[in-house]
């Protein structure tokens, strides 16, 4: 499309409030997402890491000396097993966390979408996850799982169990991060669907008991049907949030044991500032990669919602 | 339109769900009639529940609560007991104030506090204040670029903390602003940005668009529609922004790691780290600093939550 000059003249004087009005926002995303993120790709093709960087120690200022090293980067991490280990793991993760909170949220909604008494009280007791900062809520779940004093363990010890080494044993490590995560993930589902529940009208459900519809097949074709546009939106948003979940895992277990639970954003956050010496360019490497997984899957998703009819 | 009833429209938009839930809930209680034939001894009323249905039904909503609840009111038990007793799995034992008083006045926690104060505080003000007019804008004109806007606010929603930290780190370092909160700010407003943005897009889309063409009518432009009559009618919702991205900085953990250090610069999140570390566990104090960051930041939440999720869906619920 050339901006034909009296058709750009014609589209400045009908559009220039808009454009002013959305300036301010372009502009700082420009500086500060645009020009760090134009920067990591540049510096994913360098080999710079902590020893190599422009650095200044006392008063000595040492230039910077890396150099660009093309794609190599990319092709060791490709090559690498630990890249495919750890995105197996990260959409294991987002998988099982994004399924189990979306059905026990629809579930519980289900309850709470109903004449009840003390309605309003469960509901404030299942929200209370979502309204504590979820830093504080891992640190409470290290207290309850620490292995030798903790009091989940101290139950299982009154029931005759032994102690299960709750973050400490690869694969209870891993159990215990996706359940720290539902934890914290199922209110937003539940407010969301209650949301969605309470938009669909009344008058199809009465219209489905007179045909003699039972309850399931109420579910299955007013219930469902009705809550798909709010969501599929849940879905992806707390697809995308968990994805980059990096205070759960690194607030309850640091990655470990060993790498066992480190996702993808974790493991990019360890290569440039915990392993020594920080490798820069490989956690930017690790970073464009992320970002090409996740645009891949907002794409695609938004892609499916077209298809059904969403539409800007 | 006059101004009086247009409030009335856009407050209503707002309350509609729960409005419907009544309705609903009122219409569901009304057995259904018209049917001539004496009706079976076991049917019910539509929307009653056997004693059965009703004792499974509270059952599991009691437990699904107790695990709500129970974590996060463990950490409050704990913080009174003395610090040798934080595993003790009594109830109460030795009830004290000590933790607190520790916290207080033998650490940095207040500096903490402080510092995350004037961060998460800052970045607020300065995220709504510049990410409003660009919702109105993508709310109410078709504009070229506005698509590619979308996508952009979205994406930038979605980018991991990964890709930016180490450019932005190196960023901070060159401009002298690592430790220091000026530099967690400019980190913070790349989230807080196409957040706010994109909420209170959803949050403009609840105004009627009558309001707009009112004002154009009485002469205003764009611009003075914009602050005249729009931004007056939509403070809940920039309220609402500005509550979600301070409680979203409060609780950030990536960035604030990274970029801080030295104790007295940390802010919330960075500082309770040190409490329990590979070299230290300190539960007691942990537990005290942790009720005490948590019940303003559960007040707050407890007052914007229901207009939390109708903007975070907006783009979904309104098609």
């Amino acid at each position: 499309m050339a901006p034909h000059p009296g058709r750009l003249r014609r589209a400045l004087s009908t559009h220039w409030y808009a454009w002013a009005m959305v300036a301010p926002v372009v502009a700082v995303i420009g500086v500060i997402v645009g020009y760090p993120l134009v920067r990591g790709m540049y510096l994913s093709t360098t080999n710079a890491d902590e020893a190599n960087v422009e650095r200044t120690i006392g008063v000595n200022h040492i230039p910077a000396t890396y150099e660009s090293v093309g794609l190599d980067n990319y092709r060791a991490i490709l090559d690498d097993g630990v890249f495919w280990d750890r995105l197996t793991w990260t959409v294991v993760w987002t998988v099982s966390c994004v399924g189990l909170s979306f059905v026990i949220g629809l579930a519980l909604a289900n309850m709470l979408n109903r004449k009840l008494r003390g309605r309003s009280f469960y509901r404030m007791a299942l929200i209370l996850p979502w309204a504590v900062p979820a830093f504080v809520s891992v640190f409470t779940w290290r207290l309850l799982f620490n292995e030798k004093k903790g009091v989940l363990n101290k139950i299982l010890a009154g029931g005759g169990i032994d102690a299960i080494p709750w973050l400490n044993d690869p694969t209870w490590a891993k159990i215990s991060v996706i359940t720290v995560n539902v934890w914290l993930g199922v209110p937003f589902m539940l407010v969301a669907m209650l949301g969605g529940l309470q938009s669909i009208p009344g008058e199809l459900y009465e219209a489905a008991e007179m045909d003699g519809a039972s309850a399931w097949q109420r579910f299955r074709h007013i219930t469902l049907p009705g809550l798909r546009t709010v969501s599929s939106t849940v879905v992806l948003i707390s697809a995308i949030w968990t994805f980059n979940m990096f205070p759960v895992i690194f607030l309850l277990t640091r990655g470990g044991p060993g790498d066992a639970t480190e996702i993808l954003v974790t493991y990019a956050y360890r290569l440039s500032f915990v392993v020594s010496p920080r490798d820069f360019a490989g956690s930017a490497a690790w970073g464009v990669l992320i970002l090409l997984l996740l645009s891949l899957f907002a794409v695609v998703y938004r892609r499916a919602l077209r298809k059904q009819g969403e539409v800007w | 339109m006059n101004p009086v009833t247009s409030t009335n429209s856009a407050t209503s938009a707002t309350s509609a769900t729960s409005a419907t839930s009544v309705t609903k809930g009122s219409a569901t209680a009304t057995p259904p009639t018209g049917s001539p034939a004496p009706a079976k001894p076991r049917t019910r009323p539509r929307g009653e529940r056997g004693p059965l249905a009703s004792v499974a039904l509270h059952t599991t909503l009691l437990i699904a609560a107790a695990v709500a609840v129970l974590p996060p009111l463990w950490l409050l038990i704990t913080s009174f007991k003395p610090k040798s007793e934080a595993f003790s799995t009594a109830v109460v034992k030795d009830f004290t104030l000590g933790n607190y008083d520790h916290v207080v006045n033998d650490t940095e926690f207040l500096s903490w506090v402080g510092n995350s104060l004037f961060v998460v505080g800052l970045t607020t003000v300065i995220g709504v204040f510049i990410s409003a007019t660009t919702g109105y804008a993508v709310s109410r004109f078709r504009f070229p670029g506005m698509r590619p806007l979308m996508w952009l606010l979205l994406i930038t929603q979605m980018f991991p903390v990964a890709v930016l930290i180490v450019p932005l780190y190196n960023l901070l370092a060159g401009f002298g602003l690592l430790n220091q909160p000026m530099g967690l700010v400019l980190t913070y407003l790349t989230i807080a940005v196409p957040f706010s943005a994109w909420m209170m897009k959803g949050y403009f889309d609840t105004i009627p668009v009558e309001i707009d063409e009112a004002g154009r009518v009485d002469g205003l432009n764009p611009f003075g529609t914009f602050w005249r009559l729009v931004v007056p009618l939509a403070k809940p919702g920039l309220a609402v922004t500005g509550f979600y991205s301070f409680i979203t900085g409060w609780a950030e953990v990536a960035y604030a790691s990274a970029f801080m250090t030295g104790e007295e610069n940390l802010t919330l999140a960075g500082g309770l780290q040190t409490f329990v570390n590979q070299y230290t566990s300190d539960w007691g104090s942990l537990t005290a600093a942790a009720v005490i960051v948590a019940v303003p930041a559960a007040v707050i939440f407890g007052f914007v939550q229901r207009h939390l999720v109708s903007g975070l869906t907006a783009g979904a619920t309104k098609s």
